[in-house]
C-alpha cells in the first residue's frame, strides 16, 4: 500500500469503448519512480490503447477512470499536455521526418532561439550532447533517411530526452532492430533507470522483457490479468505466456465436422521483394497449399510477412519482383493482376477494411457488388433492381444489421462493415478465400457470426486461408495452422495438436534458437 | 389524424430532410433566378435574354460534364480553358487559312482534344504526377501554342455552316403562329413527356419490387413541377427564335453523362476510384486506366467547347478560353462535388454552371462592374462549399 502512495503514475479503472467494441475495461496500472515496467499481451489486448489514453491521444472524457501522475489527477486534452509533464511516448512507427537532419528532427517542435529565429549553433551543440547521451555517433546534420532503423530509434529517444522526460513509453522499440541494436537499446533503458527516469516497455519479446523489467503487467482482452514482480524470484516465460493466452475456448467457436478434399490452391517457391527496397526479400521462397473444405490458419506476429504474402499472391498487390507458381484445381493460373486473380477464383478480404476494403461514403449495395459488377450489369448497364436484390440477399444471409441497404458503410459498426466486405467477396463466387484478420476490432458476438460464416464456406467446399494474430481463434476454427516468421513458414501443426504455447514459443523464441527445435 | 396518416407525414418530412442536400442546389438556383428576375424588372426571363443565357453558358456546361468526372476521380484539370482556346485556334487555321471542310476539321479538332487529354492523363494516371502540376503545365503549353499558331492575331470569319454550331437554331417544320416557333415548343414538350414517362416507369418498377423510398405524393409533385418548368422554358425559347442547336447538343450530352455516371459499370467504377482508390484496385478495378480515360474525355469535351466558343465569336482569338477553367471548376464545386473525390453529380455540376451563368448575366444587366462581379462570384463559391461541408458534418 505504501508503494502505491508514492507511485509516479497510477491509472485506475480505465475503460475505453470504440463503436460497439470494448477495448479496455477497468484496467489498473501503476508505475513506480525509476522503474522499468513491461506491458505484455497478445495483439489487440489493449496495450497501445492504454498508452494512448495515458498520453492524451484519446483525450479526457473519451474514456472512464482516472489518471494520477505525480500525486495529482490529470486530465490530458491532447498529447502536448502529457508531454509538458514529461510523459513521452515513442510509437512503433517512428514519427521522424526522413528528409530532415537529426538535429532538425530533435528540435522540430520547439527549437531554441529568439523571436522565431532558430539558434543553429545552439541546436547543433545540444544535439551533440543528446546524441552522446544515447550513444549515437552521428553528425547532427546527417539526414534521418540515411541512417538505419536502429539509429533512428535512438534519435527518437534523444528527441524524448530533449524534453524534460519523467516517464518514457516505448511501443515495441525492438520489433525491427537487430540483436545488437536491441541490446544497446535495453542497456540505455537501464541507464535511464539509474538516472531516475521511469519507462514503460511494450514488447512481444519476452526474453528481453524478463531481462530488464522490474515488473510485468499482463493485459488480455482489455483487462489487467496480473502484475508480476521480477524481484521476487525469476519470472518464467511460460508463466507469462500462460497468462497472456486465454484457455477457455469451449464456447467461443462454433463446432464443425471438417470434410477435407483434394488440394484446391497451391503456390510453390513464392518470393516477393519490398516495394521500395528492391534488395530486401520479404517473402522467401514459400510453399503453401489449401485443400477443398479446409480452413488453414497462418499465425505470426505483425511484420512476419503474412499480409505481404497474401497480397503478393492476390494480383501482385504488394511488393515487386514477385516470382513463383500458383495452381488452382491443379492447373497453373495467372495471378498477375487483381482482375485475373478474381477470375481465377481467389478472393482476399483485407485486414484494413476502412482503407483497403470499403467505399465508406457509399452505401452497402454499391460495396457488395463492386468486385463483380458484370453480374448485375448485362451489357455494362446496371440493373438496379437486380443489384438491390443481390444486396438485400446478402444483408439477410450475413445478418448485416442496418436500416436499409442504402445505408452508408462508414456508419456501420466494425462487425457489420466486415460482413459487407465478406459479402462483396462472396458475390465473386470464389473457390479460395484469404481472410486477413477477419475479426480485428469487432466485438465478441459479431466474431462468433464471422466464425459461423467461415465454417459455412468450408462446408460449401471452398478453401479458406485465415491470417490472424489472435491465436485462440486460429486454434478454435482451423484444421491446420502454419506459423510464419520473417517471410518464411517456420512451423506447421494439425489443428488438433496445436496449442497456444507451442505456437507462441515457435514465434517468440525464433531469435534464440532454431524454430524447428522449439516446436519439437 | 389516423396513425397511418401521422406516420405518412413524418415519412414525408424525414424524406425531405434527408434529401435536402440533393434539392438544395436546385432551390438555390430558383431563388437566384427569382431574385434577378425581380431586381431586373423581368429582363432575366425575357426570351431573348434566356436564349443568350444558354448560348453564353453552353461551353461552360459542356466542360463541366468532363470536369465532374475528373474531380470525382480525385483530380483536377486546370488546362481546359487553354485547350479550348487552342482547339478554337486550330479550327480557325484549318477552316479559314487552309479551307478544310467543316466536318473533317471538326473531327480533327475533337480527336486532337482527345490526344491532348491522353497526353496529360498518361502522366497523371501511370506516372502518378499530381494532376494539378501536369495540367498547370498543360495550361501554359496550350495557351502558348494558341498564340503561336494564330501568330498573335485573330483569325476568322468561319464558314457560315460552322457558325450554325453556336448561332444556329433547329429548323422549323411548321409555320410559326403568333411569333411562336412551334417545332421548338413541340420538341421541349416531347422531352418533358419522355422524362416524366421514364420517371413513372422507374417508379412502377420500384413498386413492383417494393423498393420505392420516395413518398408517392412527393414523387407526383416533383414530376408535375418538372413537366411545368420544361414546357414553360420551351415556350419562352420558342417565342424568341426557337431552339438553339447548341442547346440540343448540350441537352443530349447532359442526358448521356447522367446516364453514364448513374447507370453504367464504368460510371460506378469512376466513383469507386475517387471514393477509395486502394479498395477499388483490390476489387479488380483498373484504376489507372479509368483515370486516364477521364482525362481523354475531358480533352474531347474541352475541344468541343472550344469549337462552340469559336463558332459563337465567329473568330479565334489568342485570348479565347482565358479563365474558363475557373468557371468550370467552380461550377462543379458549387454543384456539390467533393474536392477529395468520389462525390458529385452531373445534375449538380449543370446547376452549378447555371448558377454561375445566371449570376453573370443578372449582374451584367444590373450594370455591376466586372470587378465586383468577380468578388460576388468568389464569395458564392466559398459560401456554397462551406454550406455543403457544414451539412455533411452535421449529418
Amino acid at each position: 500500500m505504501e508503494r502505491a502512495m508514492n507511485a509516479l503514475l497510477k491509472m485506475q479503472g480505465i475503460s475505453k469503448h470504440f463503436t460497439g467494441v470494448k477495448a479496455l475495461s477497468d484496467v489498473t496500472f501503476t508505475v513506480e519512480p525509476g522503474e522499468i515496467h513491461a506491458l505484455v499481451g497478445e495483439n489487440g489486448a489493449g496495450k497501445s490503447t492504454l498508452m494512448k489514453v495515458l498520453s492524451g491521444v484519446y483525450p479526457h472524457g473519451s474514456y472512464e477512470g482516472a489518471i494520477v501522475f505525480d500525486g495529482e489527477e490529470r486530465r490530458f486534452g491532447d498529447i502536448t499536455a502529457s508531454e509538458a509533464l514529461g510523459i513521452i511516448i515513442i510509437h512503433q512507427e517512428l514519427a521522424l521526418i526522413p528528409l530532415m537532419s537529426i538535429a532538425e528532427n530533435i528540435f522540430i517542435a520547439n527549437p531554441p532561439g529568439r523571436f522565431g529565429v532558430i539558434d543553429r549553433a545552439s541546436v547543433h551543440r545540444r544535439t551533440k550532447e543528446l546524441l552522446a547521451k544515447v550513444g549515437l555517433d552521428e553528425s547532427p546534420d546527417t539526414l534521418v533517411t540515411n541512417i538505419g532503423v536502429g539509429k533512428q530509434q535512438l534519435v527518437e529517444i534523444a528527441k524524448a530526452l530533449s524534453k524534460k522526460v519523467r516517464l518514457l513509453i516505448l511501443d515495441e522499440p525492438t520489433a525491427s532492430l537487430s540483436e545488437k541494436d536491441s541490446a544497446a537499446l535495453l542497456d540505455l533503458l537501464l541507464e535511464f533507470k539509474a538516472q531516475g527516469i521511469a519507462s514503460i516497455l511494450i514488447s512481444h519479446k519476452l526474453n528481453e522483457v524478463s531481462k530488464v523489467a522490474d515488473r510485468i503487467t499482463v493485459l488480455r482482452d482489455g483487462r489487467t490479468v496480473d502484475t508480476l514482480d521480477c524481484h521476487q524470484g525469476a519470472v518464467e516465460e511460460d508463466r507469462i505466456i500462460a497468462k497472456m493466452v486465454d484457455r477457455d475456448l469451449e464456447h467461443r467457436y462454433p463446432k464443425r465436422e471438417p470434410r477435407i478434399g483434394e488440394p484446391i490452391f497451391k503456390v510453390t517457391d513464392w518470393s516477393a521483394f519490398h516495394p521500395l527496397h528492391s534488395d530486401r526479400q520479404v517473402i522467401k521462397n514459400v510453399d503453401f497449399e489449401v485443400r477443398r473444405g479446409e480452413i488453414v490458419g497462418i499465425a505470426g506476429l505483425m511484420g512476419a510477412g503474412r499480409t505481404e504474402f497474401a497480397m503478393s499472391v492476390f494480383g501482385r498487390s504488394w511488393g515487386q519482383k514477385i516470382t513463383g507458381r500458383a495452381e488452382m484445381d491443379g492447373r497453373e493460373v495467372d495471378l498477375s493482376t487483381v482482375r485475373r486473380a478474381i477470375d481465377a477464383g481467389l478472393a482476399y478480404v483485407t485486414e484494413d477494411r476502412k482503407h483497403l476494403g470499403l467505399l465508406l461514403a457509399e452505401d452497402i449495395r454499391k460495396n457488395v457488388t463492386l468486385a463483380n459488377l458484370p453480374a448485375i450489369a448485362p451489357g455494362r448497364i446496371i440493373d438496379d433492381i437486380k443489384e438491390l436484390r443481390v444486396a438485400s440477399d446478402y444483408r439477410g444471409r450475413m445478418h448485416i444489421r442496418c436500416h436499409s441497404v442504402f445505408q452508408e458503410t462508414g456508419k456501420l459498426s466494425g462487425g457489420n462493415q466486415q460482413k459487407v466486405v465478406l459479402s462483396k467477396w462472396l458475390f465473386t463466387d470464389p473457390k479460395v478465400l484469404i481472410l486477413d484478420e477477419p475479426t480485428r476490432g469487432i466485438d465478441v458476438g459479431a466474431k462468433y457470426e464471422i466464425y459461423c460464416i467461415i465454417n459455412e464456406l468450408a462446408e460449401a467446399g471452398k478453401g479458406v486461408v485465415m491470417i490472424s494474430s489472435e491465436m485462440p481463434e486460429l486454434l478454435g476454427i482451423c484444421d491446420r495452422i502454419c506459423v510464419m516468421n520473417e517471410g518464411a513458414f517456420v512451423g506447421e501443426f494439425p489443428g488438433a495438436e496445436a496449442t497456444q504455447e507451442k505456437i507462441m514459443r515457435a514465434i517468440m523464441r525464433k531469435g534464440e534458437q532454431h524454430p524447428m527445435e522449439a516446436l519439437a | 389524424m389516423s396513425d397511418a396518416a401521422l406516420k405518412d407525414k413524418a415519412h414525408h418530412a424525414g424524406f425531405l430532410k434527408n434529401n435536402l442536400r440533393e434539392y438544395g442546389m436546385l432551390i438555390s438556383l430558383f431563388a437566384i433566378m427569382i431574385f434577378f428576375e425581380v431586381v431586373t424588372n423581368g429582363t432575366l426571363m425575357r426570351p431573348l435574354n434566356l436564349t443568350n443565357l444558354v448560348l453564353q453558358n453552353s461551353y461552360i456546361v459542356i466542360m463541366a460534364l468532363g470536369m465532374l468526372l475528373v474531380i470525382v476521380t480525385g483530380h483536377i484539370d486546370l488546362s481546359v480553358g487553354s485547350v479550348a482556346g487552342f482547339i478554337g485556334a486550330v479550327a480557325a487555321v484549318l477552316m479559314v487559312k487552309y479551307g478544310v471542310h467543316y466536318i473533317p476539321a471538326t473531327l480533327i479538332c475533337l480527336v486532337l482534344g482527345g490526344l491532348i487529354g491522353a497526353a496529360q492523363g498518361y502522366w497523371v494516371a501511370y506516372f502518378r504526377i499530381p494532376s494539378f502540376i501536369v495540367t498547370l503545365a498543360g495550361m501554359l503549353v496550350f495557351k502558348g501554342l494558341a498564340l503561336a499558331i494564330l501568330a498573335g492575331q485573330s483569325v476568322g470569319p468561319f464558314p457560315p455552316t460552322f457558325q450554325k454550331l453556336s448561332s444556329g437554331f433547329i429548323p422549323e417544320l411548321a409555320p410559326g403562329v403568333g411569333g411562336l416557333y412551334l417545332t421548338s415548343l413541340a420538341v421541349g414538350t416531347v422531352l418533358a413527356m419522355v422524362l416524366v414517362w421514364l420517371n413513372f416507369r422507374g417508379r412502377a418498377r420500384q413498386e413492383a419490387h417494393h423498393v420505392a423510398t420516395e413518398p408517392y405524393g412527393f414523387f407526383v409533385a416533383k414530376n408535375v413541377l418538372l413537366f411545368g418548368i420544361i414546357v414553360y422554358f420551351a415556350y419562352l425559347i420558342a417565342s424568341h427564335r426557337g431552339m438553339p442547336n447548341v442547346l440540343v447538343i448540350m441537352t443530349a450530352l447532359i442526358a448521356l453523362y447522367a446516364f453514364i455516371t448513374t447507370r453504367t459499370t464504368i460510371g460506378r467504377q469512376i466513383y469507386a476510384v475517387g471514393g477509395n482508390e486502394k479498395a477499388a484496385k483490390l476489387s479488380g478495378i483498373k484504376t489507372e486506366r479509368l483515370t486516364f480515360l477521364t482525362f481523354v474525355n475531358m480533352g474531347v469535351l474541352a475541344a468541343l467547347a472550344g469549337l462552340v466558343f469559336a463558332a459563337r465569336l465567329n473568330t479565334a482569338t489568342p485570348k479565347a478560353g482565358l479563365g474558363f477553367e475557373l468557371d468550370v471548376i467552380a461550377a462543379c464545386f458549387i454543384g456539390g462535388a467533393s474536392a477529395y473525390g468520389g462525390v458529385g453529380r452531373v445534375g449538380g455540376a449543370v446547376i452549378g454552371a447555371l448558377i454561375m451563368g445566371v449570376m453573370n448575366n443578372g449582374m451584367s444587366i444590373l450594370g455591376i462592374g466586372i470587378d465586383y462581379q468577380q468578388v460576388i462570384k468568389g464569395l458564392v463559391l466559398l459560401g456554397a462549399v462551406c454550406l455543403d461541408v457544414y451539412n455533411q458534418k452535421r449529418s
